[in-house]
């Protein structure tokens, strides 16, 4: 029970790198934007092959920026080109699969394993008194990093026009500021914490595969919806810490599923069906709030014999 | 401080639908002037102001503010030098932002958008002054978002965002139409004393004609695409409202679309 705890931790706190990222252009830039399914794996690729070169670190670094440049790449279709944003998503999403294979020299699959010796960032902490703990603490600690980064990045000047663009885009054109600009900008950094998200998992699990990034954009929006839900949407930190603890509660929802029995295979359906069911609360709260009056109406009308 | 040259700007070119929204319009304005708009739907008022802005660009003509031509210059850019206040109270202020950053966004205007912090202490202070000269009482909720206030709020709230760095045009579209009649007044009257304070060349559409001739220095009426009557100084402290109604008439060939347009 307390493994099961501890991985599906494990695994939010990687993942809220991942919907931090999806909450910068789903919320800020007001964007579903489904590059995430590829950058992620874009991410992982990068991070992979460069622990097979030996400088798992660097991965990590290296994956960010491929995730950024590959984010840039949308939002020039979307802003220069005039492609409609989901488009533009589903284009790169489609066009990063090739590159991904390339990046893994053509393998859909690197394994990371510590019988081929191929060194991880976790990997110098084996055989210490650290091992049990070091995946946690490692994960932790990039992801207590990226909120300070990010939380001081959206109080500058630039990151302010940043989290108004998908406010009110008008607004900030007529405050003097070029929405292209913050639109890259804001794609750029999202795509950049996707694939670091992913470089991290890769690491952590061992291998990279072609396939992992299938439906990671409706994970992201389930995280980002579960948080603001459960924690609601006050100032900016508060959004913040309200992804990582939605992505953290997804994890452990899942394992809760999977532990009750639901098979594996279930995941992305469940996962679906999750985050129609939150897009579409308001809509059917609207529903139900005006059919209770329209039978409240009707029964005043029949002199409330009903 | 404002030239337009022979602007022309065409909908729909070429279409069935083509309308000429603005006929070879020619206006000068001088610093510190203040031209109120009136004319029915459709005349071009809010074409002539969204060309200044740049929101739309022009198929003829020219724009020069302060002697340099704006004409293709795009609509961020010409934004460091014109302050703006929509009808929708929606359009001016991002709703699920602080009052405070909003300010802090327009008060950056003109200045680079780098890594500096977005709101030091000294500019709290200096919103919070402001703030409290629209005697609104926003001055306590700096960190309320916007999407908390009334529209009248968020109204004076732009009008103050527009012009927190002296801009040398205010455009002002219909920005009181949307508002209950008591904080439409109030809006109205920050308008005046924030134009006057600060010297602005302004223009200001508005379907309220008693406000157009209350209002501003000089005021114009625009039909089809065209300017029909500009009146300022003098003769302008004689006009009455039934006069206006009446040249509008003559000058138009036309009666006035009294539905839209409020007479009193």
């Amino acid at each position: 029970m307390a493994d099961i705890i501890k991985g599906a931790a494990e695994l939010g706190i990687i993942y809220a790198v991942m919907a931090l990222g999806v909450f910068i252009s789903f919320r800020t830039l007001n964007m579903p934007d489904l590059t995430v399914d590829s950058s992620f794996t874009l991410g992982a690729a990068c991070s992979a092959m460069l622990c097979v070169s030996g400088q798992p670190a660097l991965g990590l670094i290296l994956a960010f920026f491929a995730g950024c440049a590959a984010g840039c790449v949308t939002a020039l279709l979307t802003t220069k080109l005039k492609i409609q944003p989901i488009l533009s998503g589903i284009l790169m999403m489609l066009a990063l699969y090739s590159i991904n294979l390339k990046v893994m020299a053509g393998k859909s699959n690197i394994p990371l394993s510590r019988i081929l010796g191929v060194p991880t960032i976790f990997s110098p902490f084996l055989d210490t008194g650290l091992e049990r703990y070091i995946a946690l603490i490692l994960n932790t600690a990039v992801l207590a990093l990226i909120i300070v980064l990010l939380y001081y990045f959206l109080k500058t000047r630039f990151g302010l026009v940043l989290r108004a663009t998908g406010d009110n885009d008008k607004m900030v054109r007529a405050s003097g500021v070029d929405t292209d600009l913050t639109t890259i900008a804001g794609l750029a950094l999202s795509n950049g914490l996707v694939a670091l998200s992913g470089a991290l998992l890769a690491q952590y699990q061992g291998f990279a595969d072609i396939g992992m990034g299938i439906g990671m954009v409706v994970i992201g929006l389930a995280s980002v919806i579960i948080g603001e839900v459960i924690f609601g949407t006050g100032s900016l930190l508060r959004r913040l810490i309200a992804v990582v603890l939605g992505a953290v509660t997804y994890r452990f929802i899942i394992a809760g599923a999977l532990e009750l029995g639901m098979p594996a295979t279930d995941l992305k359906l469940v996962s679906a069906a999750i985050v129609a069911a939150a897009l579409s609360m308001g809509t059917i709260r609207d529903k139900v709030i005006s059919l209770a009056g329209r039978q409240a109406a009707l029964s005043r009308y029949k002199g409330g014999s009903r | 401080m404002l030239k337009i040259v022979n602007a022309v700007k065409i909908f729909n070119k070429g279409s069935v639908n083509e309308k000429i929204a603005l006929d070879n319009v020619n206006l000068e304005m001088a610093e510190g002037e203040f031209v109120t708009v009136i004319g029915s739907n459709g005349a071009g008022k809010s074409t002539l102001l969204n060309c200044i802005a740049g929101v739309y660009e022009l198929d003829g003509g020219n724009i020069l503010l302060d002697g340099k031509d704006i004409t293709r210059m795009p609509e961020y850019k010409r934004s460091a030098y014109i302050g703006r206040v929509f009808q929708d109270p929606l359009i001016g202020t991002a709703f699920d932002m602080t009052i405070e950053e909003n300010l802090a966004i327009a008060y950056a205007r003109g200045k680079s958008r780098g890594l500096t912090p977005g709101i030091s202490k000294a500019d709290l202070a200096f919103f919070r002054e402001k703030l409290a000269r629209l005697e609104l009482g926003l001055e306590n909720r700096m960190k309320e978002k916007v999407g908390r206030l009334s529209g009248g709020q968020r109204q004076a709230l732009t009008l103050l965002m527009a012009t927190i760095v002296k801009p040398k045009l205010l455009l002002l579209d219909e920005h009181t139409a949307a508002l209950d009649p008591s904080i439409a007044r109030r809006v109205l009257e920050l308008t005046d004393e924030i134009v006057k304070e600060n010297n602005l060349c302004t223009l200001m559409i508005t379907h309220n004609m008693k406000a157009a001739l209350e209002h501003g220095t000089r005021t114009i009426m625009m039909n089809e695409g065209r300017i029909i009557m500009d009146i300022s100084g003098k003769e302008r402290e004689s006009v009455t409202v039934e006069w206006l109604v009446e040249q509008f008439g003559r000058k138009s060939g036309a009666e006035l679309d009294n539905d839209r347009m409020l007479l009193i």
